[in-house]
């Protein structure tokens, strides 16, 4: 110390204007190494596939962490207590509204109380009709607990939809285990579907077959530059080769060029007693 | 603890440290009471905590009872179903993540600034924040078991930290201090449920207990800074217009969460008049329950009479 106030450069205001110096550096240090830890940790987190089912009009993720403030005015506004504030240690963001659709799905209001609470627009007011709403997909998640995907019926799923016939249907095929009886197999539209998880709250399973997941878990995304020819050639009002050679298809005569499917409301054209002997000698049920 | 022992007349201890050292502020207002009795000594300390924990059940009857008067949290609110309420300091983060938001927010966030910068920024901090409780517990524990040592970071640290948040949200996309605020998640925790946000509230305590006195609110949390910028031209303040009276018992000092803004007031130094005009204060009043001459008393800014 008195070494140093010797040099005659270190007068009262130098050494006024270093000790200010280090305690800028050492508070600007502190404030980025801190700052920079919880931004780390925030773009972690946030990076993190979402799990968590958004209310109704939420911003696509990246945007809706940036919009929310975490205060709870949708939950407040919830008719049914769908929506809840995630807690710390519930693998979403602290704080930001979600529902779980097993314990409570979302009730599809038609005055969407939750997005006219939001005061930021992380819940997007463009929303007027809760049709349109996309807050996840439905996925028939687990086809070998699905009790239609066994062969019985148990439509359920399909039965709750608030969309059906159009979020979900029914889809008629032939099942091959006993080779003599239909399955009816839930199938989830996606130009339908709001997600809003009834299906996942009335899945009758101890564990749900059928899921709501966020769209990024859900779904694919068919590259740009694939063209389907069958709806090109409905656009062009044909085909757009040419018309092709048909050449006659055994068993399928009768029928359009390539259509092997069965109808769902196709009878098979009727088989003549068979006599006995043979492989089929005469099963009946 | 030789709590009801003056500092011998005459010779005022140097530093709050060496009054500590002395034993004379382990119980601060110790001679207040004594003098005044306890209830006028805790008169600001009583008003504040009712205001915090006034302001807590507000927010708690709508949950608990079913009577909304306001909904929400400190974040954002809604008040008697009209009036929106919203964090300024959030809003900030939030446009500079990149998200305008409605005019609800906007309306709710101007209306938060308006009365902050009009009344005082910090009286945010120790008449509404749910964090100064357990800073305060954690300071009068720490002075009760004479814990020393620790090392407390500049007070400038929380401006910083206040324009890296800011920085990080515009980085990262997201309101960055939100993350871990203490403030909010301690607030939403008590109306919503905790989850595992008690741990950064307890980390808070333990921070303030051992490591750093009056080491959160006065050093590192951005949110103070923030109000603190609202708070240069704040109409509330105290003064210390009987300063002729002090005695140099360092009370004030000991209790004071910002003790740094004191001195100039007091003692009269680098301003002529009384009033305490530091952003960083925040209009708590203890130092004037705590006060056995009744030095301080709070005014306006504009009152820089002495007596």
């Amino acid at each position: 110390m008195t070494a140093q106030t010797n040099r005659p450069t270190d007068d009262k205001a130098v050494q006024a204007r270093r000790r200010f110096l280090k305690e800028m550096a050492g508070a600007a240090g502190g404030a980025c190494m801190l700052a920079l830890g919880v931004g780390l940790y925030g773009a972690e987190a946030s990076a993190r596939p979402a799990m968590a089912i958004r209310p109704p009009g939420a911003l696509p993720e990246a945007d809706f962490l940036a919009a929310c403030v975490r205060c709870g005015l949708c939950v407040r506004d919830c008719p049914f207590d769908t929506l809840k504030l995630a807690r710390l240690g519930d693998n979403v963001a602290t704080g930001t509204p979600y529902f779980e659709a097993r314990a409570v799905p979302c009730e599809m209001c038609d005055d969407i109380p939750c997005v006219a609470a939001c005061p930021t627009g992380a819940l997007d007011r463009s929303l007027s009709n809760i049709g349109d709403a996309r807050m996840g997909l439905a996925v028939l998640i687990d086809q070998e607990t699905c009790l239609n995907f066994l062969g019985l019926r148990c439509d359920v799923c399909y039965r709750v939809c608030p969309v059906i016939d159009k979020a979900i249907t029914l889809e008629l095929v032939h099942n091959p285990r006993s080779d003599r009886h239909a399955m009816l197999l839930p199938t989830v539209h996606s130009e339908h579907c709001t997600g809003c998880g009834k299906c996942e709250r009335a899945c009758v399973l101890p564990e749900a077959a059928i899921r709501v997941l966020p769209h990024k878990l859900a779904q694919g995304k068919p590259a740009e530059h694939y063209r389907k020819g069958w709806a090109e050639r409905e656009a062009a009002g044909g085909s757009l080769i040419g018309e092709q050679q048909q050449l006659p298809m055994r068993g399928l005569e009768g029928r359009e060029y390539g259509d092997t499917r069965v109808a769902p409301d196709y009878v098979p054209p009727a088989v003549a007693p068979a006599g006995p002997g043979g492989i089929d000698s005469g099963w009946k049920p | 603890m030789t709590s009801a022992n003056p500092v011998t007349p005459g010779v005022p201890p140097k530093s709050v440290k060496g009054a500590a050292r002395s034993g004379a502020v382990a119980r601060p207002g110790a001679e207040s009471v004594e003098a005044h009795g306890w209830l006028h000594a805790h008169k600001w300390l009583l008003l504040r905590r009712a205001s915090q924990l006034g302001i807590l059940a507000l927010f708690l009857v709508g949950p608990w009872l079913g009577l909304w008067i306001i909904k929400g949290n400190l974040s954002s609110s809604l008040l008697l179903g009209v009036l929106p309420l919203t964090d300024p300091y959030l809003l900030l983060q939030s446009v500079a993540a990149g998200q305008l938001p409605y005019k609800e927010g906007l309306l709710g966030g101007g209306i938060v600034l308006a009365f902050y910068l009009l009344l005082g920024g910090r009286l945010f901090c120790s008449w509404v924040c749910p964090v100064n409780i357990v800073t305060d517990a954690a300071a009068w524990l720490r002075r009760r078991l004479g814990i020393k040592g620790g090392r407390v970071p500049s007070e400038y640290t929380r401006y910083w930290l206040l324009g890296m948040t800011l920085v990080a949200s515009a980085l990262t996309g997201s309101i960055a201090w939100e993350w871990v605020n203490p403030v909010s998640m301690l607030h939403r925790g008590l109306i919503f449920g905790f989850g595992l946000s008690w741990g950064i509230v307890a980390a808070v305590f333990l921070y303030d207990l051992l490591m750093a006195s009056r080491g959160w609110c006065g050093h590192v949390c951005p949110v103070g800074a923030f109000y603190g910028l609202l708070g240069k031209t704040a109409l509330i303040r105290v003064t210390a217009d009987k300063r002729s009276k002090c005695n140099d018992c360092m009370d004030c000092f000991a209790v004071c969460p910002e003790p740094q803004v004191i001195r100039p007031a007091l003692k009269a130094v680098g301003q002529p008049h009384p009033v305490i005009l530091d952003q960083d204060c925040t209009s708590c009043g203890r130092c004037i329950d705590v006060c056995s001459k009744q030095v301080f008393r709070l005014t306006t800014r504009f009152d820089r009479s002495e007596s």
